[in-house]
């Protein structure tokens, strides 16, 4: 059954889904706290299948506490709002299960595991994902062949497979490492965590690619970014400007390009004349 | 608490599997130790004069020494006049074949997963078991004898092969050594005598299997094998005791002998009772094990994987006497709850072109405490020694320790050693990565702390490798955090 034995199945299964609700996600007047301080503010953020959304923000504007939050990272108290995921309460559910229910973080700083090799670890997190949906799982062989051809697409050779999990990886190599990860496990939404910064020019187009190769209809995307120039490989839907934990500002992509030329100095000074909600 | 640590915390808290008590008949002393316990210990074993002289003498140096008190581990002090010195299932009549093993015997060890009946065993290991201070079996010795290998129980050895005993027994582990030695040459009641003549390699895996039983007994057994020239062996000892709010002592010894070009792989299972959640109870485990590597091109090869007992205090170590001799030492040691383990090797470089090569790893979970504490020492004349050292201790939780003490004495210039040492542990980041790809908290767990001992049990006969594996993940659980 093509690419993997069940990725029709799941494909038929999105596609139903996309008929039955019109969004992926609904973010809903959503509030955080770590550690007793306000870092989300009441952010609002819908997003459809196929869009590829871009959050800038200066520093500590809480778009790492968003992606965190989103993804079920412990530490976080949620005080307020709610998230609709695929029509469920994604905040009930534990981080394994968001992402067996097709959510993907790339992390922003990935984390090493030593002794535990690339494909092994990539393998059982395919399997528990697999496991979890109802399939079968794959056996090493199987899984060589699917993760050989995904290598090749963020230009990575096949030992990269067995060396330890992002130990002793370069920063572009974990990046890369992370995109490989997203279109092995092929989420339904990825939310990429400046997966652009420490990137050099080849590497930042290699990941672009790797981005603009798995996107489709039924797939969408939360960018988190402080420059515009990932943006001139992807095509985003949407721009939006966080500041102090709430979103302030949204548009296309030319706000992108006003935010490199002005700064965020200039959104500061907009947002302060808006009447308080 | 977040929700990884009460997982973390749920994977650690597994129950001991092997904790049942036998009930069967026993002789067993009544508890206290003097020179009248040894002689009538040596009168049962019907041991020639020169053992019960060289026990004697070993009683007396022991009792002229203190109980050391430099290894990192903590303890109320051990009364050793409440210990009994030997304990054995009331036997019917002399044992000739294995037909006549007190079924409730057979059955222990049935439960333990050691099936003593040959025709049960399928991987081809020889087993010899001991049951408190004796022997009850010994397999497939006859096969074994086809190819001139002798294993049998130290007390048979003891009668039948006096010169071999007479040869080796102390040569290694003096009686003087160290207190636990001193006392285990005094006491000794049993243990496994391993013989490989020249030229020939064990066709299977030797094993010695030690299960303690009685209360208020110590266990106190010697295991002594000889790797004749270019002979080669590999020997596996597995050891488990039920679970009792008692501490009790196990103080055993282990020689080890390489000639010419002789090769022993000793691999160590040690899964003693570790004690309850709050500390009660569990095995004090102070061995003292070493291997002489006294040909030359001959290697001793120590893997051990440390799960078990309450206090492990434990060096195998290496004497590397011949010139071109290899020692080597593979360790993975788990403390959880309250366990607490001072462990390591000792490698003594003394011919020339000595090489060895030491690979630890701890693994502290729940209020355990972990120390690394190795030896490496170079002659003045044993040239061009080498020795690689890596430790590497990786933290479960953040109740748990982790020591390390390398003791390092060159006193050749040509020598070349490294040591190289690292601390871990297992975060809530690490585990959050692996939850935000599907895997599950336990998965996680396992999957980074079976990563973290791969070096060592790919040094493991392979169904041990997955035995240990699934050791692991048994003692762990109930640890994620």
């Amino acid at each position: 059954m093509g690419d993997y034995p069940s990725s029709t199945l799941l494909m038929c299964k999105q596609s139903i889904r996309k008929q039955n609700q019109e969004s992926m996600i609904i973010i809903n007047n959503l509030h955080a706290k770590i550690d007793g301080k306000s870092i989300l503010n009441g952010i609002n953020l819908t997003v459809k299948p196929g869009e590829l959304h871009v959050i800038m923000g200066p520093n500590g504007a809480g778009k790492s506490t968003f992606a965190n939050v989103l993804s079920g990272k412990p530490g976080y108290e949620i005080t307020e709002g709610s998230v609709q995921y695929l029509g469920k309460d994604l905040l009930a559910m534990s981080p394994e299960v968001r992402a067996c229910e097709g959510l993907f973080l790339s992390f922003q700083y990935p984390i090493a595991i030593p002794g535990v090799n690339n494909m092994y670890f990539l393998k059982a997190a395919m399997n528990a994902i697999r496991k979890y949906r109802g399939d079968s799982e794959l056996d090493a062989m199987d899984f060589l062949k699917v993760i050989r051809e995904k290598l090749k697409e963020v230009n990575l050779d096949d030992s990269f497979i067995k060396r330890p999990v992002n130990e002793g990886f370069s920063g572009g190599e974990k990046k890369r490492n992370e995109i490989l990860q997203m279109i092995v496990l092929q989420p339904t939404l990825s939310i990429l965590d400046e997966t652009d910064s420490g990137l050099d020019i080849d590497a930042l187009r290699t990941v672009a690619e790797g981005i603009n190769n798995f996107r489709n209809s039924d797939r969408s995307f939360i960018l988190i970014t402080h420059y515009q120039r990932m943006l001139d490989y992807l095509k985003p839907d949407f721009i939006h400007i966080l500041l102090d934990g709430k979103i302030v500002k949204s548009g296309d992509k030319s706000l992108a390009l006003d935010l490199e030329e002005r700064g965020y100095s200039w959104v500061k000074d907009q947002s302060s004349q808006l009447p308080k909600a | 608490m977040t929700d990884n640590l009460k997982i973390i915390e749920r994977i650690t808290q597994q129950e001991y599997k092997f904790g049942f008590v036998t009930d069967i008949e026993q002789d067993t002393f009544p508890p206290g130790l003097d020179e009248d316990v040894i002689r009538r210990l040596s009168q049962i074993k019907q041991e020639p004069d020169w053992l019960l002289l060289w026990r004697l003498k070993a009683y007396r140096h022991w009792k002229s020494l203190t109980e050391p008190d430099w290894a990192k581990v903590m303890y109320s002090p051990i009364d050793y006049q409440s210990i009994s010195y030997y304990s054995a299932p009331k036997k019917k009549k002399e044992l000739e074949s294995l037909d006549e093993v007190d079924p409730e015997l057979l059955d222990t060890y049935n439960k333990l997963g050691i099936p003593l009946e040959e025709q049960k065993l399928l991987s081809g290991v020889a087993v010899d078991a001991i049951f408190d201070s004796v022997s009850v079996a010994t397999t497939f010795k006859d096969e074994l004898a086809k190819a001139g290998i002798i294993f049998c129980s130290f007390s048979e050895a003891v009668r039948v092969h006096p010169e071999l005993i007479k040869k080796y027994l102390g040569s290694v582990v003096p009686i003087t050594d160290n207190y636990f030695a001193a006392l285990n040459s005094a006491v000794f009641s049993d243990g496994s005598f391993c013989y490989i003549p020249k030229g020939v390699r064990s066709p299977m895996e030797l094993s010695t299997y030690f299960r303690i039983n009685a209360s208020n007994t110590g266990q106190f057994e010697r295991t002594l094998i000889v790797a004749d020239e270019g002979s080669y062996v590999s020997y596996l000892e597995g050891c488990t005791a039920p679970m009792r709010d008692e501490n009790q002592l196990h103080a055993a010894v282990v020689e080890l002998v390489a000639l010419d070009d002789a090769e022993i792989k000793y691999s160590t299972v040690q899964n003693w009772y570790p004690g309850d959640k709050e500390g009660k109870g569990g095995i004090y485990n102070f061995v003292t094990k070493r291997g002489a590597c006294r040909g030359i091109n001959s290697k001793i090869s120590w893997t051990q994987v440390e799960t078990g007992s309450a206090i492990t205090w434990k060096y195998p170590s290496v004497l590397l006497q011949g010139d071109h001799s290899i020692g080597e030492f593979y360790s993975v040691a788990l403390t959880n709850n309250y366990q607490q383990a001072d462990t390591g090797t000792k490698m003594i470089h003394i011919g020339n072109d000595t090489k060895s090569t030491i690979i630890s790893k701890g693994i502290s979970a729940g209020k355990g405490q972990q120390t690394y504490r190795g030896a490496v020492k170079v002659m003045k004349n044993a040239a061009r020694a080498r020795n690689y050292s890596q430790c590497d201790s990786i933290l479960i939780g953040d109740k748990c320790g982790a020591h390390t003490f390398p003791y390092i004495d060159v006193r050749n210039p040509s020598a070349q050693v490294e040591h190289e040492a690292t601390t871990s542990s297992i975060g809530e980041d690490q585990l959050f990565y692996c939850n935000q790809r599907g895997i599950s908290a336990e998965n996680a767990v396992s999957m980074i702390v079976n990563g973290f001992c791969k070096d060592v049990f790919n040094e493991l006969p392979m169904e041990f490798a997955v035995e240990a594996q699934k050791l692991m993940e048994v003692s762990l659980e109930g640890s994620v955090g």
